[in-house]
């Protein structure tokens, strides 16, 4: 990026933001189409009732809290990628983290919505949270439910107070360039940045300890998701390495879904002076990462399955490998463990297609996997008498296709509305303006 | 001793002969000055004095604050409707401490973001007289507060130190 000037950077990072061409309102739209079918599935569920979803004894969590957990673990590579890559002063972070960051704000957003649509009566989702009432009572803080909602909430706020604080320095280039109702969005955005050294010199403090707030939090936060399960007593559910195993199933998820969206994003955008090859390069070795971590989770669960010696977890185990879900067990072993180690090749992942291709591999497997693990274990308990299946209803499936166009249609408003890649982060990498060659500072 | 408001900016392509101007400024006796950039930069901190910011204060503030918000939340609604739940104690450290953790963060977070806003001066309705918006793309500015008196020695500092222009602000 040496070549690179100040006022480039600018006019590069600016022109994504121009007025967009006719596809985008296209996409835009069917985008839109999509979102009122879920919304039209919601209402139907909340006017008829949770029958009308595929819901029912004995699997009472299936396709809803999937989706919860997979949003949510969504949201967790746009931390690793904006806090601690930040905190290990990774050079390369620059060019990706506002669009990583992006995706953890709207992952949040998407996932905050599935406790609200499991609810029988949405409208009581105040329960959930600690308030002083008439009768006295307050919510069970013993249970893994009421730490979810803390957790969850914490994430969202200060995952939406880094991106906001991200992007003050940069809104503040561009409230100087719009005019019109845009120039009042970015100036209240801008807070009145003006880049004095007192601004930046509090700017960059609290940027340190918002990231270093953030990273234990991102851990925090798929460790108590994983404790819904894990503190219950359902075979399958109950263990230990279930924390370390969501974290990273997480992240590779994450990191999975960041490579989906930068491919389309740098093409489409002519940012391919900032997002690099070598940037996908490597998200792709950290994909590598993820993705033995979790082979090893699922190498890790079979071998206590066998040698618990347990009857009802092998049952369940058994059940998981060859029952009426092994095709989405397989595919969740092929696409998550498996093809993740091809990125060991380097023609591979320095190839778009296969990066592309591979990502969205892994996307469909961490989804395939949340629905395994918690369908699964809810339909093969430990009395035969109550073991059951479940099986999506159209309402299930469309409201799941309507959070993915509510993602997406907070995403393509963020590509239009907000610089994609953070103008002052690229121009804290560059060089700086000498005078004198060779006097760096 | 009340602060001018009138004052002179150059503004700068190169960092280097901005830190010059610093130096030099400073060295004339000219201590109220004020750096306008695009991206930070230590050496500017450097080059102007400054104290390492108070942010961190803030922030463990409010992350010992969070922390005892937690525990009283916890402790006090389960001792105000006792009910025991699978046998546990009605105070249960081990699972409140979650909590805990969760808003020493949340309370740490939003105590730093009001401490950066309070220390910047940020939300700010007008940008200050010296403000020019290429200091935010990719010129460098140096705000010199000085009385009237003083203009013309200072723009000729400035001018010296190869300011590409120089800006007074008289009101």
């Amino acid at each position: 990026m040496s070549e690179l000037t100040y006022g480039q950077v600018d006019r590069d990072i600016l022109r994504a933001m121009e007025a967009p061409g006719r596809l985008y309102y296209i996409v835009f739209l069917l985008n839109l189409l999509v979102l009122a079918w879920g919304a039209f599935a919601w209402r139907y569920q909340i006017v008829h009732g949770m029958g009308v979803s595929g819901l029912t004894h004995p699997v009472m969590w299936a396709i809803y809290i999937t989706n919860f957990v997979f949003w949510v673990g969504i949201a967790h590579s746009g931390t690793l990628i904006s806090a601690i890559l930040y905190l290990f002063r990774v050079r390369w972070r620059a060019g990706v983290y506002r669009t990583a960051e992006a995706v953890t704000v709207f992952a949040l957003f998407t996932a905050g919505l599935f406790p609200l649509i499991h609810l029988g009566r949405p409208w009581f989702f105040y329960w959930l949270l600690p308030y002083p009432q008439l009768g006295g009572l307050w919510v069970n803080f013993r249970s893994p439910l009421v730490w979810d909602v803390f957790a969850v909430m914490t994430y969202m706020i200060i995952s939406m107070l880094f991106f906001f604080t991200g992007l003050v320095p940069d809104v503040a280039v561009v409230r100087n360039r719009t005019r019109g109702w845009r120039h009042r969005l970015y100036a209240f955005l801008a807070q009145g940045w003006q880049g004095t050294d007192r601004q930046w010199r509090h700017y960059k403090a609290a940027y340190l300890f918002l990231a270093a707030l953030a990273t234990p939090l991102v851990i925090s936060v798929h460790s108590v998701v994983s404790w819904d399960f894990a503190q219950s007593i359902v075979a399958g559910w109950h263990s230990t390495i279930f924390a370390p195993y969501f974290v990273a199933g997480a992240i590779h998820s994450g990191l999975a879904m960041v490579i989906t969206l930068l491919i389309p994003l740098r093409r489409i955008f002519r940012l391919n002076a900032y997002v690099t090859q070598s940037h996908l390069e490597n998200l792709a070795k950290l994909i590598i990462l993820t993705g033995l971590i979790v082979g090893y989770a699922y190498i890790v669960e079979t071998y206590i399955a066998w040698y618990s010696n347990n009857v009802p977890e092998w049952q369940r185990f058994t059940f998981q490998v060859t029952g009426e879900y092994a095709i989405p067990f397989w595919i969740m072993i092929l696409f998550n463990s498996l093809v993740p180690l091809l990125f060991f090749v380097k023609r591979i992942r320095t190839s778009t297609p296969w990066l592309f291709g591979i990502a969205i591999l892994i996307n469909i497997g961490m989804w395939t996997e949340r629905f395994v693990i918690i369908v699964t274990g809810l339909a093969h308990e430990y009395d035969p008498y109550s073991w059951g299946l479940y099986f999506p209803t159209w309402v299930d499936i469309s409201i799941t296709l309507g959070s993915f166009a509510w993602f997406f249609f907070w995403f393509l408003l963020f590509a239009k509305l907000l610089p994609v890649v953070s103008i002052a982060e690229v121009k804290e990498e560059l060089p700086p303006p000498m005078k004198t060659v060779g006097d760096e500072a | 001793m009340t602060r001018p408001s009138t004052g002179i900016v150059g503004s700068f392509r190169y960092l280097d002969t901005l830190l010059a101007a610093i130096a030099r400024l400073r060295q004339a006796g000219y201590r109220d000055l004020q750096a306008l950039s695009p991206v930070p930069h230590h050496a500017i901190d450097e080059a102007l004095h400054k104290p390492a910011s108070p942010v961190r204060v803030f922030t463990l503030i409010g992350c010992l604050l969070g922390a005892v918000t937690g525990f009283v939340l916890t402790i006090a609604t389960s001792l105000h409707y006792p009910l025991i739940t699978s046998g546990k104690p009605i105070v249960s450290i081990p699972p409140f401490l979650i909590i805990v953790f969760e808003l020493t963060i949340l309370f740490g977070g939003l105590l730093t973001l009001g401490g950066m806003l309070l220390n910047a001066r940020l939300p700010q309705v007008h940008t200050v007289p010296a403000y020019d918006p290429r200091f935010s793309e990719d010129r460098f500015g140096l705000w010199v507060r000085c009385a009237v008196t003083d203009f013309d020695a200072v723009a000729r500092l400035l001018e010296s130190a190869e300011a590409e222009g120089v800006h007074r602000v008289e009101k």
